[in-house]
């Protein structure tokens, strides 16, 4: 059996002791919120979209120490990013737990990232926690949510 | 006197504790979400599918007869487990949950009106809530709530004013989050004082008390088979034959019926009218099975070993853990079963169940499917241990070490 060591890495906790910007960010700010229907964990993702960038995003919400880190370090990792640069982010994540994204599939449009030119960085953190296949929806509720926000900026 | 029971005899009687994981005894303290099932259970239903199997109901020869005589049995056998006056009232379902959307999908339908008044409390598990929304967005009807005390129990001081008009008073005999045990008996009496039928979900009582739906004056009584050493797929609902009697059918099929045409049917007599399809025969076997096994043993007996780990849990827990700990439901071990909601040292139920589990130790961690009871309690989530007659107190040592280990990981939390 993986030992908790592969899932708790220093650096997941150290997020989770001091997350990465926690807040609210006012409307037109686009503002999704997640639930883990198994656990009842909630996460709030609020992101502000410019000309095709994140200029800024901020997270509310409760949940364990991996949705809570996971959270954190989407949001430092999205932050600045054009939006093809996080759609790319997001299926690597995703492609790290496992999980193909059909609808998020790289299109033949040349405009679109390469995933491998998006760097995961403290996200790589997270590699542990497909060993424990029941937690891999805390780690992805934060980019799921993330998804819902950028769907809601868009359409706004 | 109710003779002692032997925990660590009967756990010999429970194939899944011969199992180690790495190298390690189970510790099961999950037995509020589900039960583990002794060998005779599992010997009933093997040789049930190896000898009688069947069909049931329809079939003139022996073999179906037997079959048929098998799961009738089952059903003769659960009706004097609840002491119901007829085992015609005593209807298979699929679980608990089915028993509820049965009542308030057929009597609901049958009586409620805009707004009529249904009274529910605080402390229901989601089985007990959502199909009476489902119904109040279908037919108007109002929803009104007993609240809590501080201490996990239900608030009857506005209990007559709740109930003022009500038409049904619907709510659990022991909690599966607080392990509170309400006083089934007097809010049955409340509620027929207000003319209200009373509906008990007694998913978490039966399995662990003595049950006696006629003491209690109950009008409808719902539990699983699963939680009480039975098989997964069939439940039990018990109701008052004139109610029954005078409801429609739930679900329409075969075995239901004693007349279809084409231009209507006619429904069966109880309890087939409510029973419509082939229905989880082998199951029934299995629950009859689990219903022997548990009158083998005496549920006096069950009930006077779970006070006595529940009052060893409680002292346990707290004399270790002190205010690191927060115990949710009674203190007082007399009007709460073995089961045990707690946060601990702000540790997320999450990461403290993933943590236990490195020891085999087994709790739930979530929101219990009573996310109104959650969000009252103030926690989003917590942890829940629950015990049943194969668990002791040393399994509540192993618990409390496990929690100490968890601290190693989470000590920026204290």
């Amino acid at each position: 059996m993986p030992g908790l060591d592969d899932l708790y890495r220093e650096i997941i906790l150290d997020h989770y002791r001091t997350p990465r910007n926690r807040g609210e960010l006012p409307p037109p700010a686009a503002h999704a919120v997640g639930h883990n229907p198994l656990c009842g964990d909630e996460i709030d993702v609020y992101l502000q979209v410019d000309a095709g960038v994140v200029t800024d995003v901020k997270v509310g919400g409760q949940g364990c120490s991996i949705s809570q880190s996971s959270a954190s370090m989407m949001s430092q990792a999205v932050k600045g990013k054009s939006l093809a640069e996080v759609k790319a982010l997001v299926r690597r994540f995703k492609g790290m737990m496992s999980i193909v994204t059909e609808d998020l599939q790289a299109p033949d449009d040349a405009s679109e990232l390469d995933d491998e030119e998006v760097k995961l960085g403290d996200l790589e953190a997270l590699q542990g926690v497909v060993k424990f296949p029941v937690r891999i929806k805390c780690a992805t509720l934060a980019w799921n949510t993330l998804l819902d926000a950028l769907e809601l900026s868009r359409t706004s | 006197m109710t003779a002692a029971l032997d925990a660590l005899a009967i756990r010999k009687h429970f194939p899944i504790f011969d199992r180690e994981i790495d190298g390690q005894p189970i510790v099961y303290l999950d037995s509020a979400n589900t039960s583990q099932k002794p060998r005779e259970v599992i010997d009933a239903m093997s040789s049930f599918m190896e000898t009688a199997y069947a069909p049931i109901n329809r079939s003139a020869y022996r073999l179906a007869a037997e079959a048929t005589d098998a799961y009738e049995g089952a059903r003769a056998k659960v009706r004097r487990f609840i002491n119901a006056p007829h085992a015609r009232e005593v209807v298979f379902t699929k679980n608990a949950t089915e028993s509820l959307n049965l009542v308030a999908s057929s009597w609901g339908r049958t009586n409620l009106r805009t707004g009529d008044v249904v009274v529910l409390t605080h402390m229901e598990h989601h089985a007990n809530i959502v199909p009476w929304h489902m119904l109040a967005a279908e037919r108007g009807i109002e929803l009104r709530w007993v609240p809590l005390t501080v201490d996990g129990q239900l608030d009857l001081t506005e209990l007559p004013a709740l109930l003022d008009g009500a038409k049904a008073f619907s709510f659990t005999a022991m909690s599966n989050v607080l392990g509170t045990i309400t006083p089934v008996r007097q809010l049955c009496d409340a509620a027929h004082a207000a003319g209200a039928i009373a509906i008990v979900d007694a998913c978490q009582y039966v399995p662990h008390n003595v049950t006696d739906v006629q003491a209690w004056d109950a009008d409808f009584v719902a539990f699983s088979s699963h939680k009480m050493v039975g098989p997964s797929g069939i439940g039990v609902l018990w109701g008052r034959e004139e109610l029954l009697d005078a409801m429609p059918p739930f679900l329409g099929g075969g075995n239901m019926i004693v007349d279809v045409r084409l231009d209507g049917y006619t429904p069966a007599e109880l309890p087939a009218k409510f029973e419509a399809g082939t229905p989880p025969i082998t199951e029934a076997v299995g629950l009859g099975a689990a219903v022997d096994f548990l009158e083998s043993i005496g549920m006096p007996s069950v009930r006077q070993h779970e006070l006595a780990v529940a009052g060893y849990a409680l002292r346990t827990l707290t004399e270790r853990f002190g205010d690191d700990i927060t115990i949710h439901g009674p203190t007082d071990v007399e009007v709460r079963g073995a089961t045990f909601s707690f946060g601990f040292r702000g540790i997320h139920p999450h990461d403290l169940s993933q943590v236990l589990d490195q020891r085999n130790v087994c709790v739930r961690a979530g929101h219990h499917c009573a996310k109104p009871l959650m969000k009252i309690l103030g926690a989003p989530a917590t942890a829940r241990a629950s015990f049943y007659l194969y668990n002791d107190e040393s399994e509540v040592d192993l618990l409390a070490d496990a929690l100490d280990s968890a601290t190693d990981i989470f000590d920026f939390l204290t």
